[in-house]
């Protein structure tokens, strides 16, 4: 077990640092390589010749490549993006209303996941080769081989379309669209704060459905990891000791087990959330769902280079500093690391 | 020298071909106990010879629009109903199976040859050049895939082969991994010092010495990530920058039918259900043959 020394955490920051500098590089370079025309995706295909320069000078399409990445990085440290020609608004205001719907997407998966998958990975482990283990296995195969869009449209087929049950495509209602001033951006809290209960439950309905079938994305993941953690623990010397003791089944995975694998699976449910930010792209379009995913569909559409850096950018730099923070969280709360650190 | 390269025939390991033979006869034996993993494979088996005879099992042809037809329910003349140009879905799938199994071998044939390299070349040669290596590694692993696969299909241009070669660009970083740590393992083996003793270069060693004895493992592992590759391609057609219409890609078939998915759910379920089925395959054949070669994996 490694120790969380100082210069252990100055390593790991510098990877982070370097794999972000990688990012734009690659972003930029994606930038440089695509053949769509970024001035003619502005002045339009008729436009005199000098319309067209000018507006090449503007973007600084004429500066030498190192210039441009210069410009590039240095507007990004500044919060500058560009504009997105899909809006006409800058790139950075877009994505600030964007990401907050993809990131309460995202945050209810993984509670969702969370709270069944680890109980289900507990009891698959804990009654191995029992019916419910072998439940797991099988919920697990078909999480890992489903497809997450073509999960929303049946989704969407049964529960909305047939039974009616749940909200459809968007985050809201059509007619309360536009009625929640985005404080936080958050529906969900947003709603709650205005005290709009009524607008808080239909927002509800819209959410839970898409939600669950991201959930399910990362359960299998969740489940297949802590049922392994939990076989390692119950082979161990203490869980055989306290069995042999008289504890039961319960209270061995509740006072035995769950806190000496809780270390690991915070690592799991971290990876799991930066999985899960990944598949909202997919899930939001089948959905309609404004967040990045969708936003960065629709610039796909047309080209719109600065849009789709920088939501590349963005969902980049948040799944690499889950990853980061997955690999500090191990070794800072790994009670014999702390220890070691005393 | 030809005395040289006659010793040299003696101290080298087995043919790769007879190796694979081997392996893949012990792996047959072994399988007959899995049911499971045994499904699996059989699965996979039918595909291949579907994609392979395509046209001889797909009752209509897969471009041709019968308008009149359009939008039919599941039947005994149209198994998986018919969609909005009244094309027949389930020729459609069938024909579909080839551009499947045509991207995830492509996609192999790409990364497993790359990701050998690095992964031995770094495990090998070790120092300085194992640590940038693999630091390249750990980065693009450290990467998004199927966002960056996104921004590569639309930075090349939407289609099949751009597909290929963007989820390529991101699934190589496993296999490097892999390969380096069997490099690692290989290199110190006896027969590895007497060839180096022999005079052999450095290259010669890597190259036939130590890189074959890495390819069964970097197989598994490709066959462990192919379901993976199905799902990033699918979703790639799906958004459009896969295969382009009127090629029966699984993923754009399910766009689509996207918009008539309210009132002829078949249209979208049917391709959906044929990824569901090809990637669980995959996924029981990979794990599988993980449990079957790896004792450490072993359900027991």
């Amino acid at each position: 077990m490694k120790e969380l020394s100082l210069g252990e955490l100055g390593r790991r920051l510098l990877h982070l640092i370097v794999s972000l500098f990688i990012l734009l590089c690659v972003t930029f370079v994606i930038g440089r390589v695509m053949p769509t025309d970024p001035v003619g995706a502005i002045v339009g295909e008729l436009a005199d010749p000098k319309a067209y320069e000018a507006m090449r000078v503007r973007l600084g399409l004429d500066l030498p490549l190192y210039q441009q990445f210069f410009v590039y990085v240095w507007g990004l440290l500044h919060g500058d993006m560009g504009t997105a020609i899909l809006t006409g608004n800058a790139v950075t205001k877009d994505l600030s209303q964007a990401f907050p719907a993809t990131l309460e997407l995202a945050t209810l998966a993984v509670l969702i996941s969370t709270l069944v998958g680890v109980p289900l990975g507990l009891a698959a482990g804990l009654f191995r080769d029992s019916a419910i283990d072998k439940f797991a296995r099988v919920f697990a195969l078909v999480g890992h081989s489903i497809p997450v869009f073509w999960f929303g449209i049946v989704g969407l087929v049964i529960f909305y379309a047939g039974l009616n049950l749940v909200g459809g495509p968007g985050r809201v209602d059509v007619f309360y669209e536009g009625l929640i001033e985005p404080t936080t951006g958050l529906m969900l809290v947003d709603t709650l704060l205005e005290g709009e209960t009524d607008i808080f439950w239909n927002a509800l309905s819209h959410i839970i459905l898409p939600a669950c079938i991201l959930a399910y994305m990362a359960m299998a993941y969740i489940t297949r990891m802590t049922r392994a953690f939990t076989l390692e623990q119950l082979n161990q010397d203490y869980v055989i000791a306290a069995r042999a003791k008289g504890v039961g089944p319960v209270r061995t995975v509740i006072s035995h087990v769950l806190p000496n694998i809780a270390v690991q699976l915070i690592t799991v449910l971290a990876i799991s959330y930066g999985n899960l930010l990944e598949g909202a792209v997919v899930t939001e379009i089948v959905f309609s769902w404004p967040g990045i995913g969708q936003y960065m569909t629709n610039a796909l559409m047309i080209g719109d280079m600065n849009a789709i850096l920088a939501a590349t950018i963005i969902v980049g730099f948040v799944f690499m500093l889950l990853n980061f923070v997955a690999d500090i969280a191990y070794a800072l709360l790994d009670p014999r690391t702390r220890e070691a650190a005393r | 020298m030809s005395n040289i390269a006659q010793d040299d025939a003696i101290i080298r390991p087995p043919a790769i071909g007879t190796r694979i033979w081997n392996s893949t006869s012990r792996i047959l034996h072994k399988l007959a106990d899995e049911p499971l993993g045994m499904m699996g494979f059989i699965i996979l088996a039918i595909l291949v010879v579907v994609a392979i005879f395509a046209p001889l099992i797909a009752p209509y042809d897969p471009a041709a629009q019968t308008l009149s037809d359009a939008l039919q329910p599941p039947s005994f003349a149209h198994l998986a109903g018919t969609d909005e140009f009244g094309r027949d879905i389930f020729s459609r799938l069938v024909h579909g199976t080839r551009i499947t199994i045509q991207t995830v071998l492509s996609v192999s044939v790409i990364v497993g040859p790359i990701g050998l390299v690095i992964g031995v070349v770094a495990g090998f040669f070790g120092g300085r050049t194992d640590a940038i290596l693999m630091r390249a590694t750990d980065i693009v692993l450290s990467f998004p895939s199927l966002i960056l696969a996104l921004a590569f299909a639309a930075a090349l241009g939407a289609g099949l082969g751009t597909a290929i070669v963007a989820i390529s660009l991101t699934a190589w970083p496993p296999i490097a991994r892999l390969a380096r740590a069997e490099a690692l393992v290989v290199r110190n083996a006896d027969y590895v010092a007497a060839a180096r003793l022999y005079g052999a270069s450095p290259l010669r060693i890597l190259f036939l010495y130590i890189a074959p004895m890495c390819i069964p493992s970097v197989i598994v592992r490709l066959t462990l990530n192919m379901a993976g590759i199905i799902l990033t391609a699918a979703s790639l057609g799906f958004l459009g920058l896969g295969a382009q219409p009127p090629l029966p890609e699984w993923g754009a078939m399910i766009s689509s039918g996207r918009k008539f998915m309210l009132d002829y759910w078949w249209v979208a379920v049917m391709p959906g259900l044929a990824i569901l089925l090809t990637s669980l395959a995959f996924n029981i054949a990979g794990d599988t043959l993980r449990d079957l070669l790896d004792p450490r994996h072993a359900r027991s």
